[in-house]
């Protein structure tokens, strides 16, 4: 071997190194991060944890159950309010529209995008707490839907210009209406990409407090009604991680691993998904 | 150059029976199919937006048989296909002048739903295009089942007389439920052409079917135009010349946009009239 090929090899193993080491700097962070949390909280995950509303502060015991709900219903509402609402400005941007309207269509969702949550936590304040004359689950899932549709519409609007125009040629060719053309080829053929944009906005929203604050504003009960406030995990972690007590604190960090958890297991299922369609 | 494409066109072997009367054509009551008309074309020219594509061209296309569309690429034979079938109008900024009369009915006519005439007038394109998401059988029967069709018997019907028409039948018979898109190209092609036929369009167009396809699969397609010709009128555009002697009756060159010559398929590729045709049939340009 010559002296040049062993300062190239030599050259190219450095690289390596510095990438695999650049590589575990990045993803530092979240193995600390987790571990950090099982550590702090899988102590204080037991029945109860799942099972129990909060206790009365200073008193031990008693659990998430509620927040734990809470959350998952705040996703649930942003799902129902916010999906259909970003699928069908998807669908006009990609299907519909002229270039000159979809490109402010396209800009205003840009800039949605870019609205600090506590934005959509405040207009939801104004617009429906005041006036239903109180905090309310339905608030709270409506700030987070307004999280949720310009993120819906940008994914769904990414994956159904990938559909390409010879299928829906070929639909219109067989007389079959456009909207038809639609739901039963083109979105059928974008389906993955679509659930895959819905579940990275739900694991996006799931940890949002800021929006949430004011207008589901938490609960220390069960909900049962969308006009009541709702319990949710980020707000109660908030109020117990700065608790003067120690039981609630280290429930603040169970909690904090319960919501790290429900989001590891949605972006797990967007990679299941984009997986299959790969070998697809 | 446009006066003498239509004294060609007027020389055509279908020109001397005339024209059934707009409003009174009825395939029904129609004796001699082939003296019929399927689309009457008049002084058709189409733009794309400031460009003029398709140039003032006067045709008579014969029902019930196969016509061809030849010329060099970027000619217009796509776009003048294309507007037989009002697939053009999707194209932003297509527009055009002059009228199309299909069985002596405007195609553009003011109540005339694009809709309709693509289910009357079937279309397969250049490239494959089958469904990803669909199976064989579906692929075939989407035309029917998204236009409301549910009768089980009447689709499985359809389905067989289908993929038999189009040859597919024996080689896929056994895999109906495997997706479209496992089939290799040529078998792609034909289930395409089942799809279009499974609608049961009256007129059915053919952009360049084969040119992605091997020689052997071009001998199956072809054969299955011959087949087709006794129940629909066919209009297949090919930059392939021996494609268009083998398969059609007659044939139109086009040049730049316009029609130059128009007649019996023998005619054009053995004594054409124009020295345009000449040269381009001869293999000197194009
Ligand atoms: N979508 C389009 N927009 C603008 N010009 C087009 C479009 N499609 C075709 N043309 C132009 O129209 C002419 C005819 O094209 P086409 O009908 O595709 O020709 P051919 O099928 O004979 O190759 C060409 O000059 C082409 O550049
Ligand atoms: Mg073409």
């Amino acid at each position: 071997m010559s002296h040049h090929d062993q300062y190239r090899k030599l050259k190219s193993t450095f690289m390596s190194v510095l990438a695999v080491f650049c590589a575990l700097l990045v993803v530092l962070p979240l193995i600390l991060v987790f571990f950090y949390l099982l550590k702090m909280g899988f102590s204080s995950l037991n029945l109860n944890f799942f099972t129990k509303v909060p206790t009365a502060a200073g008193e031990n015991g008693g659990g998430m159950a509620n927040a734990i709900v809470g959350t998952l219903e705040l996703m649930g509402l942003a799902l129902i309010m916010g999906v259909p609402l970003g699928l069908l400005g998807g669908i006009f941007l990609s299907e519909h529209g002229s270039e000159r309207t979809n490109g402010w269509i396209r800009f205003g969702a840009d800039v949605l995008n870019g609205v600090p949550s506590i934005v959509w936590g405040m207009a939801c304040y104004t617009l429906v707490v005041v006036p239903m004359g109180g905090y309310s689950a339905f608030a709270g899932g409506l700030a987070l839907s307004f999280i949720m549709v310009p993120l819906v519409l940008r994914t769904t609007e990414e994956v159904l210009v990938l559909v390409p125009h010879a299928y829906r040629e070929a639909g219109l060719a067989l007389g079959i209406p456009h909207w038809k053309i639609t739901v039963n080829i083109v979105l059928r053929t974008a389906f993955k990409g679509i659930v895959t944009g819905v579940l990275l906005g739900l694991g996006r929203v799931a940890g949002e407090t800021a929006p949430i604050l004011f207008t589901a504003l938490g609960s220390t009960s069960w909900n049962h009604s969308l006009k009541e406030p709702i319990a949710a995990l980020p707000i109660q972690i908030y109020y117990y991680a700065i608790s003067p007590f120690e039981d609630q604190n280290r429930q603040a960090w169970a909690g904090a691993l319960v919501l790290i958890v429900i989001v590891f297991l949605l972006s797990t299922s967007v990679r299941m998904i984009s997986n299959r369609r790969k070998r697809a | 150059m446009s006066d003498q494409a239509k004294s060609v066109a007027d020389s055509s072997p279908s020109a001397p029976t005339p024209a059934p009367q707009p409003g009174s054509a009825s395939p029904a009551s129609m004796p001699s199919a082939k003296a019929e008309v399927a689309f009457d074309i008049q002084d058709l020219s189409i733009f794309y937006g400031k460009t003029q594509a398709i140039k003032n061209v006067h045709l008579q296309i014969p029902a019930m048989s196969v016509t061809a569309i030849i010329g060099p690429s970027g000619c217009g034979k796509s776009t003048a296909l294309r507007a037989l079938n009002r697939m053009h109008e999707l194209t932003p900024g297509a527009r055009h002048t002059g009228k199309i009369l299909m069985k002596g009915e405007d195609l553009y006519g003011p109540h005339v739903d694009a809709t309709v005439v693509r289910r009357r007038v079937g279309m397969v394109f250049q490239k494959s295009n089958p469904f990803p998401t669909l199976s064989i059988s579906e692929n075939v029967l989407v035309g029917l089942r998204l236009n409301g069709v549910r009768d089980k018997a009447f689709l499985n019907q359809r389905l067989e007389e289908s993929l038999r028409m189009s040859a597919l039948w024996d080689e896929v018979k056994d895999s109906l439920n495997r997706p479209g898109t496992s089939l290799s190209g040529g078998q792609q092609q034909r289930l395409c052409i089942a799809r279009a036929l499974a609608v049961r369009p009256e007129i059915l167009l053919m952009d360049e079917p084969c040119s992605a396809l091997d020689p052997i699969a071009t001998a199956k397609v072809e054969e299955l135009i011959h087949a087709l010709k006794s129940q629909y009128t066919v209009v297949i555009v090919t930059h392939n010349m021996q494609q268009a002697a083998r398969v059609s009756e007659n044939t139109a060159f086009f040049y730049m946009g316009s029609l130059i010559e128009f007649g019996p398929t023998e005619q054009i590729f053995m004594n054409p009239k124009n020295p345009q045709t000449e040269a381009y049939v001869s293999g000197r340009f194009g």
